[in-house]
């Protein structure tokens, strides 16, 4: 098995490239982020900066029919964070256009 | 052990801990362990009136396992250092 010349065998390498750059990470509870990779671990704990989060807040109207409930979609800044890992559902590169 | 030894180098510093019910205590990081418990001191919730139940507390224990985020101060976190630690312990673990 030679991929050493891609520089990725396992999954991580992935995110290990990703160091430094922008990454999108979709967390459990209808929440996503995109932020600056600085560092994540086995856990994949990771610390972000210039992190903003968005929450989808889902609103099932009574009686409105199947599929047509409102969502909200509330936003926010932070400088720093540190997010636990059992919490991320996936970590995205940067898209390279 | 990595991500402990930041939140190590941050003791004495101001967080906030949103924790996965989203409750929200900021406050001073006293210690951290291995499992990232977090000791507080001086804590402020926000939201107050949705948890009065908190007012009365001025120090506490969080268990890691509750916790979402951690908000660091930034100005105490040096990025290019964790990129290089991180980079150092993915190495490590390899061999």
């Amino acid at each position: 098995m030679d991929a050493s010349h891609s520089g990725i065998q396992e999954p991580f390498d992935l995110i290990r490239l990703s160091l430094s750059e922008r990454v999108f990470v979709k967390l459990r509870g209808d929440r996503e982020l995109t932020g600056v990779l600085h560092a994540y671990d086995g856990h994949m704990n990771l610390i972000l900066s210039d992190v903003e989060e968005t929450i989808m807040i889902v609103d099932h109207v009574d009686g409105a029919p199947e599929g047509h409930a409102t969502v909200n979609v509330a936003k926010r800044k932070m400088e720093m964070l540190f997010v636990r890992g059992d919490g991320v559902i996936l970590v995205s590169p940067p898209s390279r256009t | 052990m990595l991500i402990f030894s930041v939140f190590k180098t941050l003791t004495d510093q101001t967080v906030s801990v949103e924790l996965k019910n989203d409750l929200s205590i900021t406050g001073t990081l006293k210690s951290v362990d291995q499992f990232l418990n977090i000791r507080l001191d001086n804590i402020k919730v926000l939201d107050e009136g949705r948890h009065p139940h908190m007012m009365a507390v001025k120090n506490c224990f969080i268990r890691g396992s509750v916790v979402r985020y951690v908000q660091l101060p930034a100005e105490h976190v040096d990025t290019q250092l964790l990129e290089d630690a991180t980079r150092r312990e993915t190495a490590a673990t390899k061999r």
